[in-house]
């Protein structure tokens, strides 16, 4: 090609025709998906709204301050939640307490700090796969190893074992979560600590974590959300359905509100679902609640950057 | 004269080649490194001129399967024996990253964190306000230090890297294409501080900008890039001088093309 025939090229006419804009009907294809795009959410919204509609209009007649602070009973308008609701809050406390160091720590050492080696790429896939676990299998699992073998320690079906259970299930997630948080942190970050003459320890901590902290926070949240509705696994582990009684310790026996909610909607009368309907209600006020904790503690992380 | 300079070396490359995993990245490369003065190295991409930056303060080390053969002597020891402690080098050995890093903190902490991690024990409001002062930010920022890093503009950012680079009381400072996300005005300030710098500092410089090296350097090494077997590119020194010689009447025609901008 000499320079003759690239000028000749530019110097002919314009050739519109060579491009067809064909506007119209990229406009009207931008419409359809926004359209599309637009029904998928509204489909998601319209089902919860559903949800708690019909959730609310059953429950909210029975939902009353004696109900919270009742113990179970065999007949419905004496029975109340407050066994469960402490049950649950039991452990959800103590998920917390071993799942975060255990699930974060796991996260960092497998981001910042393992050699990529065989064994570290098969604990990965490992990890991977025991997110997808069915929870009944962790119920087993539980049931196995802190029911049974670890009784001493547990206590049996305790608030200990069905902690325990619940923690195991949400680790692969909170480890993952830990990981793709860290991994989000720009390297030039790393660099920059490591290049000042701290040590990896130095970086992660002062740098690293602070700034994957909310990311981390949301997956722990979201895992303890997962969590705090499990019911099949802590039927596995035997956890009770009829507790006239708080628990006392890491020790007790225990129940939690989706099992009570569980026991209520297997029976037949109708108050008996009426109050299940109840039950689920508190079960969404604690979720919130905790989720609104999760927020405001991620806000207030990400301001103080 | 050689001996003149021998004496007052601070860096001193013999024969380092790098590799990653089995794939020889730079080879064989002998740079001498005179104190308080500006080394600038130039050449076209993937001709190894970050790679050897990095292999004076073993940073290196954080990429997997990277391996560094040859001596690289520093304060009478061997920086490439892996006894040498990484950590207590890169105290020594400070560094400037091509896009501007500040950690996403105020402006003091940034420059405090080196500091207290490597055991300052003097003030450290006075540390603070002679290393601002050091990277010509002083005036800018002293009322505010308690703001973001990240608020200051990329010309200031850069000069707090700078900043907290020279807080930890370092050697060499190596700089990696440090004005090269800047705008003219800010590259013009960051190239008068490394005039400063040198009286107290020894600097290396990685820099894609001709004018820059002629500019700030004292000496200047040329390196260059073949496309080897693999189809991967083995980077090469070319030619190491003073700055006016590689400028003016360099040894070899591919420096004097390419420092012309004939190519590269």
């Amino acid at each position: 090609m000499d320079v003759n025939d690239s000028r000749s090229a530019v110097a002919s006419p314009r050739q519109t025709d060579r491009f067809r804009q064909n506007l119209p009907s990229r406009y009207s294809r931008d419409r359809v998906f926004q359209a599309s795009a637009w029904l998928a959410t509204g489909i998601a919204v319209a089902v919860l709204v559903w949800l708690l509609l019909t959730i609310l209009i059953d429950g909210v007649g029975t939902l009353n301050w004696t109900f919270i602070t009742s113990y179970p009973s065999r007949k419905p308008e004496q029975a109340g939640i407050l066994a469960a609701l402490a049950g649950t809050l039991w452990v959800m406390v103590v998920v917390a307490a071993v799942t975060f160091p255990v699930g974060v720590g796991a996260g960092i050492y497998l981001e910042e700090f393992a050699s990529d080696s065989w064994l570290t790429r098969l604990i990965e896939i490992n990890i991977s796969n025991l997110a997808g676990v069915p929870s009944i299998i962790y119920g087993l699992l539980g049931l196995a190893a802190f029911v049974r073998l670890m009784e001493p320690v547990t206590g049996g079906r305790s608030v200990l074992s069905g902690a325990l259970t619940l923690t195991l299930l949400i680790l692969p997630v909170v480890i993952v979560a830990t990981r793709e948080a860290l991994r989000a942190v720009s390297n030039s970050i790393r660099l920059a600590g490591l290049a000042l003459g701290a040590t990896q320890w130095q970086v992660v901590w002062n740098h690293v974590l602070p700034i994957a902290f909310p990311g981390i926070l949301t997956g722990v949240i979201l895992a303890l959300s997962r969590a705090i509705g499990e019911t099949a696994p802590l039927i596995a582990i035997g956890a009770l359905t009829f507790i006239p009684f708080l628990p006392e310790g890491l020790q007790s026996p225990f129940t939690v509100l989706p099992i009570q909610i569980y026991n209520w909607i297997g029976r037949p009368q109708d108050e008996f679902h009426a109050i299940a309907a109840s039950g689920i209600i508190v079960l969404m006020a604690v979720l919130l609640l905790m989720n609104t904790l999760a927020i405001y503690l991620r806000n207030r992380f990400q301001k103080s950057l | 004269m050689v001996s003149n300079t021998a004496a007052k070396l601070t860096l001193k490359a013999e024969n380092v080649s790098v590799y990653y995993g089995p794939t020889l990245a730079v080879r064989e490369v002998y740079l001498d490194i005179p104190r308080n003065q500006i080394v600038a190295l130039v050449g076209p991409s993937g001709c190894g001129k970050s790679t050897i930056l990095r292999c004076f303060n073993r940073l290196n080390d954080l990429i997997p399967g990277a391996r560094v053969e040859g001596q690289i002597h520093f304060d009478g020891r061997d920086i490439c024996d892996p006894r040498v402690d990484p950590v207590e080098l890169r105290r020594r050995v400070g560094m400037v990253f091509q896009k501007p890093n500040p950690f996403p903190k105020s402006i003091y902490e940034n420059i405090a964190f080196g500091a207290r991690i490597n055991g300052y024990q003097g003030d450290m409001d006075e540390l603070i306000e002679r290393s601002l002062k050091g990277a010509a930010l002083w005036d800018e920022v002293k009322d505010k230090l308690k703001e973001s890093g990240l608020s200051l503009s990329g010309g200031q950012q850069q000069r707090l890297c700078i900043a907290r680079a020279i807080a930890i009381e370092p050697e060499v400072i190596l700089m990696d294409e440090p004005c090269s996300a800047l705008d003219p005005i800010s590259t013009h300030k960051i190239e008068e501080l490394m005039h400063d710098l040198k009286k107290r500092y020894t600097l290396v410089i990685v820099t894609h900008n001709m004018q820059q090296a002629s500019r700030v350097s004292d000496r200047t090494a040329f390196f260059n890039a073949k496309e080897t077997a693999q189809g991967g590119k083995l980077g090469y020194l070319v030619e190491y001088d003073s700055t006016q010689r590689i400028f003016s009447d360099p040894k070899e025609e591919t420096t004097r093309d390419y420092v012309s901008g004939r190519f590269g």
